[in-house]
């Protein structure tokens, strides 16, 4: 029995020293390099190139992170993980944050326990079709056979637009991104539904992407966002204000060209973002030059977009919702003071 | 002398000088530290599922699934809750497995018995679809099965028909099935009583043999009870003949019985993976009864079909089954590969699951459980026919 206790008052140690946790700050930083779970495979997001350098917006929000983090945006190792795979390794501390154009809902704040930064993304669920189906509005889907990603919010937007416009359907769920491209370019789905950047992602890889349009229709609400875990206040803090730092440098007009100049810029607000006036990096734990380090690697929100999904790249898209505030899009960023 | 020895001493042998206690103490600990470890490792998990504030328990199984399943053997819908959606996908495994093995037995024996054929040339190509299908793994077969169906077959528009009332598309094979009639119902009943009726028969036939050395003709009195019953019943509600035959409807078929391409390809994949192993087995079993035992029952005169039934089957049966179970239980483990080609099986519904609930360990758990429970329940069935087959032995 004695020996039963003392095997107990162990394993209880055991268990209160793997629960003490330090922050996620200092785990980055002592492990020197920051972990991030991405897409496998989503051109414009997060997609390796013909060299197998990570591009993509995504990928950039990644080494935004890193840059304010280490000065350097090049300390990161990307993770790809399906949809399904992504909230577990989040949950299980296999990576650091998520920028895997992932939709900040409810239940993934709460029974998920994970925190959504700033949106880096709008996005809605959207329809794509083959021109020679002849049909020019998602109402006139009934009984469309529909092609879908697993473990997406998009299985479930497509359910209940399907239900409330009392259409029957019938889904064909496929894991494997390119698997699920082949078998709707091959005609075994009369329409592939899945947010709107991800369907010009696809049509963009297609054989013929003239033969294919997107349907008029946005079924639903996407805000992709970065994602970290609960209870890490400073980290949350950390991922959310590099997200704004880069919609602030480009309502500030600050670019990775001119933002060696704009150090001696006389204007107050400019002086503050940079760190000429310090005062943010110590209230975030990190460096003063953490914005001016985004900024100088990465660049900010605008040229991140045009670079990587804008009107010149394949994907052909334009800001939209994604524009600034002052623009007519929702780029909004919380006020650095 | 010295087990005398032992024995004299055993009553003032110390606790733990003594063997047998002391093997009982070690393995009594082992059984404490293992079980320490698996309360360790649950209560660990709870305590930082409950710190990151994630859910745990089952209660979202009653919860509305909201998403749509592609295939159903029970009535489904996204307003039905994600329990249903989990039991819609384990049936769909089932309905998969269970197919999958009755057709891999048969396949696997015709190409055992094939291997061991005199015929050169039979025997040749049934060893290049051993060798080659046991060699190139179950996934690729999926991923070419399926995109044979999706690439070669034209739109539902433009559909193949091999046969009347057949269509085949890129969306399945679409069959016209007799329209839903209450005749259905009682020739299906009649066909268990008639089944019943055959056993009765048999059994009552073989004693009649064993007492009397009159053979019964079973076999044609039974096939002719199974199918004539079944008829009768037919006839007397008037010979109800309405089919359904399946229309295309805007996009796709609707009507009639479709089976779609997800399903068949898994299928045939499946089939003509496990088959190969099959009738490796068979083979084995075959080759295990010595030659011996088939000249002896020729030479009493035995017609060959005999020979097989009474000598040669009941002595390989005894081989064959155990690593046949096993095949069986591969086989249905496979079938979770469906995920790869979109078939909804239950491995698919509980991702989805997983993912809208985010209950991950409730929802690993459960595949755990279910796949546990397909392969044991398999394993129990087959050893029991096993024990039955073995006392043939006399």
């Amino acid at each position: 029995m004695k020996v039963f206790k003392c095997f107990m008052v162990v394993l209880m140690l055991l268990a209160a020293g793997s629960m003490a946790v330090a922050g996620t700050l200092d785990e980055v930083r002592t492990k020197g390099v920051l972990t991030v779970g991405v897409n496998a495979g989503l051109a414009g997001f997060s997609m390796p190139d013909d060299k197998g350098v990570w591009k993509g917006l995504d990928v950039d929000t990644a080494k935004a992170i890193a840059a304010a983090v280490f000065g350097d945006a090049s300390k990161v190792k990307y993770v790809p993980l399906t949809a399904v795979q992504r909230l577990p390794a989040l949950q299980s501390k296999e990576v650091d944050v998520l920028c895997r154009n992932t939709t900040a809902t409810l239940t993934r704040e709460t029974v998920n326990g994970l925190n959504f930064a700033h949106v880096n993304y709008y996005d809605g669920q959207g329809f794509l079709i083959s021109k020679k189906k002849k049909v020019n509005t998602a109402k006139k889907l009934k009984g469309a056979t529909v092609c879908t990603l697993p473990g997406t919010t998009t299985e479930m937007n497509a359910a209940d637009y399907f239900r409330k416009n009392g259409m029957p359907w019938k889904p064909v769920v496929i894991e494997n991104n390119a698997e699920l491209n082949k078998a709707f370019f091959a005609g075994r789905c009369d329409v592939l539904t899945s947010d709107a950047s991800q369907l010009a992602a696809i049509r963009s890889v297609a054989p013929n992407p003239e033969e294919y349009i997107i349907l008029p229709e946005i079924i639903s609400k996407e805000p992709l966002s970065p994602a970290v875990r609960h209870g890490d206040d400073q980290w949350y803090d950390i991922v959310n204000w590099t997200v704004m730092a880069l919609i602030e440098a480009e309502e500030l007009g600050i670019t990775s060209a001119n933002v060696d100049e704009m150090l001696k810029s006389t204007d107050p607000q400019v002086q503050r973002f940079l760190g000429v006036n310090p005062g943010f990096g110590k209230a975030l734990g990190l460096d003063e030059k953490w914005a001016y380090n985004i900024i100088k690697q990465v660049g900010n929100y605008g040229e991140i977009f045009d670079r990587n999904v804008g009107l010149k790249t394949p994907l052909k898209l334009e800001r939209g919702l994604n524009a600034l505030w002052t623009k007519g899009g929702l780029m909004y960023a919380i006020p650095f003071r | 002398m010295r087990s005398f020895k032992n024995n004299t001493l055993s009553e003032k042998t110390p606790l733990w000088l003594d063997p047998k206690k002391r093997a009982i103490f070690f393995q009594f600990m082992t059984f404490v530290m293992v079980g320490l470890l698996a309360y360790y490792l649950v209560s660990n998990t709870l305590v930082n599922l409950e710190k990151q504030k994630i859910a745990s328990g089952f209660g979202f199984l009653n919860k509305e699934s909201s998403f749509e399943i592609g295939e159903s053997l029970i009535p489904y819908s996204a307003a039905s809750t994600y329990g249903r959606a989990l039991l819609v996908g384990a049936l769909n495994t089932i309905k998969v497995s269970f197919i999958g093995i009755v057709i891999t037995i048969l396949l696997g024996t015709i190409i055992g018995v094939a291997r061991l054929s005199t015929n050169w040339l039979v025997s040749r190509l049934a060893a290049i679809y051993i060798e080659v299908m046991q060699n190139i793994p179950v996934l690729l077969q999926l991923f070419f099965w399926y995109a044979i169906f999706y690439e070669t077959l034209p739109s539902p528009q433009e559909a193949i028909s091999p046969g009347a009332g057949i269509f085949m598309s890129n969306r399945g094979v679409a069959f016209t099935i007799p329209e839903g009639h209450p005749a259905h119902l009682y020739m299906f009943l009649t066909f268990l009583v008639g089944c019943v009726i055959v056993y009765l028969i048999r059994r009552w036939a073989r004693k009649r043999q064993e007492k009397t050395g009159q053979i019964f003709p079973t076999f044609r009195v039974g096939t002719a009870i199974i199918i004539g019953l079944p008829f009768i019943t037919w006839l007397g509600f008037g010979t109800p003949l309405e089919m359904d035959v399946p229309k295309l409807v805007g996009f796709n078929f609707e009507g009639g019985l479709t089976v779609s391409p997800e399903f068949i390809a898994l299928l045939l994949g499946l089939i003509i993976y496990t088959a190969a192993y099959v009738a490796e087995v068979v083979r084995a079993g075959i080759q295990s009864v010595s030659k011996g035992q088939r000249e002896a029952a020729m030479a009493i005169g035995l017609r060959p079909p005999l020979v097989i039934n009474l000598v040669i089957l009941p002595q390989a049966l005894r081989v064959i089954i155990p690593p046949l179970t096993s095949q069986m239980l591969n086989l249905t483990k496979n079938s979770s590969l469906a995920v790869a080609i979109g078939y909804p099986d239950f491995v698919s519904t509980a991702n989805t699951t997983m993912n809208q609930t985010g209950q991950s360990i409730e929802g690993v758990a459960l595949i755990m459980a279910v796949y546990l429970f397909f392969s044991l329940s398999t394993s129990a069935f087959m050893n029991w026919y096993n024990k039955k087959v073995a006392l043939v032995e006399r």
